[in-house]
Order: C-alpha cells, then sequence, then structure tokens
C-alpha cells in the first residue's frame, strides 16, 4: 500500500530552486534512506514532506490514512543546554502532544503508550533523569522513542546518527531496523552515512545536484551514481 | 512573625499590596520558566521599560495608567518577540534600542509635565502605596487568566520550549504559542510594575526559574517549585519591607537573590555528598 506519494516535486528559496523534478513514493513498511551530498535540498524535502513548507509545483499526497500530524519526525541534532530540566519521560511524553488536539492534558493511553516505546529503546529505567545529563546516544534513543510515540505508521529521521561514536551508531541502527521490521512501521532516514544506508535500507533516494535516483538498494548499488557515491570521491 | 503579618494586613494598602503581589508573583514564575529556557529572558525586560513609557504618558494625558500600558506593552511583546525570532545576533541588541527609546520617552514627558519627582522615582523603583481597589479587581481577574490559560497549555508549553522544530513537525501553532507566552508577560509585567518598579520587575520573571533549576531536573518540578519560590520570596520581601520600612521592590529582589545563592549552595552540597557516597 503506498502511503506517500512525491509527483514532480520542486522547491525554491528566494528564487533559488533547489529541488525540481522530484518523483517518488514510499510504501507502508519501507525503510527508505535519502541520501546526497550537500546542498541538494535533503533538508528542504523533509520540511516538504511534513507539510512546513510548500513545493512550489508538483504534489505530496499522503494516502493510505496517513495523516501529517502522523509522522513521528526525529529533528536533526541540537544541543541540548546540559541544565535544561526535562526528564526523558516527560520528553517522550511530548509526543503525544499532536494527538491532544484541544484537550489539555494527557490521558491514560498516553502514558502507557510513552512507557512502551521507552521500554521499546531500552531508557525506561532512565524515565527520571535529566535529558541533558545523558549521552548522545542515549539522547537520540529518548527523541526516537517520542518520534515513536507520535506515530503507528511512519518515522522520518533526519541524520539520527550524526555525532554519535560507532558503538551507539551501531545500536541505534538496529533499533531502527527492529521498529521497521518488528512494528512494521515504515521508516525514512536522512543520512549522511551512504555505507550504512545501504547496508539497511531497502530503498534509496539518491538527491543529486543535477540527477536522482530512486530505486531498491541492490539498483543503487548497480548504477552509476551509486557506484560513484559508494565510492567515495573517486572520478572516473 | 504571624502576629507581624496579621498587624500588616490590617493596613488596606497593604492588603491590596500582598494580593495583587501574590498572584503577580505567581504568573510572573510561571512564565519565567518558559522565558527563560527559550532564552526570552530580555523581553521581560524590554516589555518593564516600555511599560514605564506609556504610563509615564497615560500620567500626562490623565488616562488610566493600567489602560494604556496594557495595550502599549502588549503591542511591544508582539514586536519584541518578532525582533529576537528573527535575526538572532542582532535581537539583543533591538531589544535595549526598544527598552531605552521607551524609558527615554518615559523620562521626557515626566520631565515636561510634572517634573522629575517622587513619581519617576515610584515608576522606576516601585510603591507599595500604588494599588488602588480597582487595580486589585482587575488584577485579580487576569491573573487569574493568566494562570488558566498557562495550567491548560502546560504540555503544549513544554512542547514548544523543549523542541520547537518537533512541536512544529507534528503540527503545533508554535508561532502563536510563543506569542500568548509574550502576551501573558505583557500582561504581568504590567500590573506589577508600580509596585515592584520598572527596574525591578523582571527580577520575578527570571529568579525563581533560575533559583529552582539548580535543584530541580524536571520541567514540572522546576514551574512548580518557581511558583513556590517566588510566592514565599515576595511575602518574606514585603514583611522585611514592613519591618525595616526598606522599599518593597527592592527588598523582594534581595531575597530573591538569598534564595539563589541558597539553592546553589544546597546544589553544591549534594553534588559533593553524592560523589562522596559514590567513592
Amino acid at each position: 500500500m503506498t502511503i506517500l506519494t512525491c509527483r514532480d516535486v520542486s522547491f525554491s528559496y528566494d528564487g533559488n530552486t533547489v529541488l525540481s523534478g522530484l518523483s517518488f513514493s514510499v510504501e507502508s513498511g519501507d525503510y527508505l534512506c535519502i541520501v546526497g551530498e550537500n546542498g541538494s535540498g535533503k533538508s528542504t524535502l523533509i520540511k516538504g514532506l511534513l507539510r512546513l513548507k510548500a513545493p512550489q509545483s508538483g504534489t505530496i499526497t499522503l494516502c493510505g490514512g496517513l495523516r501529517p500530524n502522523e509522522i513521528g519526525y526525529l529533528p536533526q541534532r541540537a544541543e541540548t543546554p546540559k541544565d535544561f530540566p526535562a526528564s526523558c519521560y516527560e520528553v517522550v511524553l511530548s509526543g503525544r502532544i499532536a494527538r491532544r488536539g484541544i484537550r489539555p492534558f494527557y490521558a491514560k493511553a498516553d502514558r502507557a503508550a510513552a512507557r512502551e516505546s521507552l521500554e521499546r529503546m531500552g531508557m525506561w529505567e532512565q524515565r527520571n533523569r535529566c535529558f541533558g545529563e545523558l549521552s548522545g546516544g542515549q539522547q537520540q534513543r529518548v527523541l526516537l522513542a517520542r518520534a515513536l510515540c507520535a506515530t503507528a505508521k511512519m518515522l522520518l529521521l533526519d541524520e539520527p546518527v550524526a555525532g554519535l561514536d560507532p558503538v551507539a551508531t551501531q545500536e541505534l541502527y538496529r533499533q531502527i531496523e527492529e521498529i521497521n521490521r518488528d512494528l512494521g512501521i515504515t521508516v525514512v532516514m536522512v543520512s549522511h552515512d551512504v555505507h550504512s544506508a545501504v547496508q539497511y535500507a531497502g530503498k534509496i533516494l539518491h538527491l543529486g545536484n543535477e540527477s536522482f535516483f530512486f530505486g531498491t538498494t541492490a539498483e543503487y548499488c548497480a548504477s552509476d551514481i551509486g557506484k560513484r557515491f559508494l565510492g567515495g570521491c573517486r572520478h572516473d | 512573625m504571624i502576629k507581624t503579618f496579621a498587624e500588616m494586613l490590617s493596613y488596606g494598602f497593604l492588603l491590596r499590596a500582598v494580593i495583587v503581589g501574590l498572584l503577580v508573583s505567581l504568573c510572573a514564575a510561571l512564565l519565567g520558566v518558559s522565558l527563560v529556557l527559550k532564552r526570552y529572558a530580555m523581553i521581560g525586560d524590554g516589555l518593564s521599560h516600555v511599560g514605564f513609557g506609556a504610563m509615564a504618558v497615560a500620567t500626562a494625558l490623565g488616562a488610566a495608567p493600567l489602560a494604556v500600558a496594557i495595550p502599549v506593552c502588549v503591542a511591544a511583546a508582539f514586536l519584541l518577540l518578532r525582533v529576537s525570532e528573527n535575526s538572532r545576533i542582532k535581537g539583543d541588541a533591538a531589544v535595549a534600542l526598544i527598552s531605552t527609546g521607551a524609558l527615554a520617552v518615559g523620562v521626557l514627558v515626566i520631565s515636561m509635565t510634572s517634573g522629575m519627582n517622587m513619581d519617576v522615582m515610584n515608576y522606576l523603583f516601585g510603591s507599595i502605596l500604588s494599588m488602588s481597589r480597582s487595580d486589585v479587581r482587575l488584577s485579580v481577574a487576569l491573573s487569574a487568566a493568566v494562570i488558566a490559560l498557562f495550567v491548560l497549555l502546560y504540555n503544549k508549553v513544554f512542547a514548544v520550549t523543549f523542541d520547537e522544530s518537533f512541536a512544529k513537525a507534528v503540527g503545533l501553532k508554535t508561532g502563536v504559542y510563543n506569542t500568548l507566552v509574550a502576551f501573558l508577560t505583557a500582561i504581568t509585567i504590567v500590573l506589577g510594575m508600580r509596585m515592584m518598579g520598572a527596574l525591578l520587575i523582571s527580577s520575578l520573571i527570571i529568579f525563581p526559574a533560575l533559583t529552582s533549576m539548580r535543584l530541580c531536573k524536571r520541567f514540572k518540578t522546576v514551574t512548580i517549585c518557581s511558583a513556590a519560590v517566588s510566592v514565599v520570596c515576595y511575602l518574606v520581601g514585603i514583611v522585611i519591607s514592613y519591618l525595616f520600612a526598606t522599599p518593597a521592590g527592592a527588598s523582594v529582589v534581595i531575597v530573591n537573590i538569598a534564595a539563589f545563592f541558597l539553592f546553589w549552595c544546597l546544589r553544591a552540597l549534594s553534588t559533593r555528598l553524592r560523589a562522596a557516597r559514590g567513592d
């Protein structure tokens, strides 16, 4: 079942086009990695998918019952001040905010969902700790738990492993894979780490400055653009 | 202590000052947590200066001070928020510009009408005698509204304060909540300004949040602790002011500073203890 379709989408900032003529679709249960050079429009595309920026032309359609506020979003890592007073539990529970609408307080079901996703990420024991005092890897797990709380269908992850050490990176990739496999939640991930992308993802969307690639990982590895990108900076 | 307090409350003006002061300290402490964490604390300071200018103009025109100052401060809150959102680096400079500008207008208007006299001192440093009966009614109603809105929006305020990009992505209108917090702050500042003084009122917003952040690690506990700290400091400050005939606003601020250092020491002590236990 298709849950998201981009058809001939273009974005521009102040008259400069950053993406044009992009078409792809996401099926329910997919694990899609969006890779590409800096400045190729990955962040812009994320804003478009979250409905924070309207495309200049073309359409982004959510289908199969997916509503815009049901996308579990993990923003690019921002430094949280060490003394920011917020417990992990409070952070994760805030993932349910969109479901509350105008109702002011969280219900039992919200607290249960927060507990479940904290347990899934192995962070339940740490729930009362201050978010700012956690390690980078633990913080990302808490934020992933929050994203999980916000959705039953699709996660949108913006550079989830940026700045993490190798052990934390592998751990986070493993947990994302489990969420995709065990819960059947669609994962759309923007990543710089193209080697891990081809290792874990089922499909690849490559945004280049001139050309796009969209297809399965096997197709990507065999394509010219994929070979060039996977081979690092070699030009042949 | 209780006897002193009962004696104080037998004076009508002191009773009014205590009622309004408690409500304003409570509102300021609640809003302050979000403002301090979002690094908007300067907005509070800017707003109080704008309030000073507005009150001076209102007095010169013979209008009711609150009726002029509230709309002017609310408008200034929108402006200051835009300014500090749009340009991160120049934001604080722009806030300083607006606040000193308003201060200058106020001083100019006062010196042209009544001359620089006790009025100016009262505006700048506050006066315990400033609350009339109708002020009390208005203050009670507005503070009740501020507290009610804060409680109802508490979870949303947390989401927006902690991570604006996530809140935006899940469809919260973050701009609306930021504006609302600035709007409520403007009202709180105008209400407390004449008692605490234009130069001192922003301490009610900043101190309780910073004080409770020394010891509390959760947003909820920081919010509750701030409210408690603020109310207690206000009461202690006003009693000191009564007993020693010190200016009310300054006394409250001094008590807030003492509370800050107390909490700071307690934190240093508890880290020491924890380290000792860990060894």
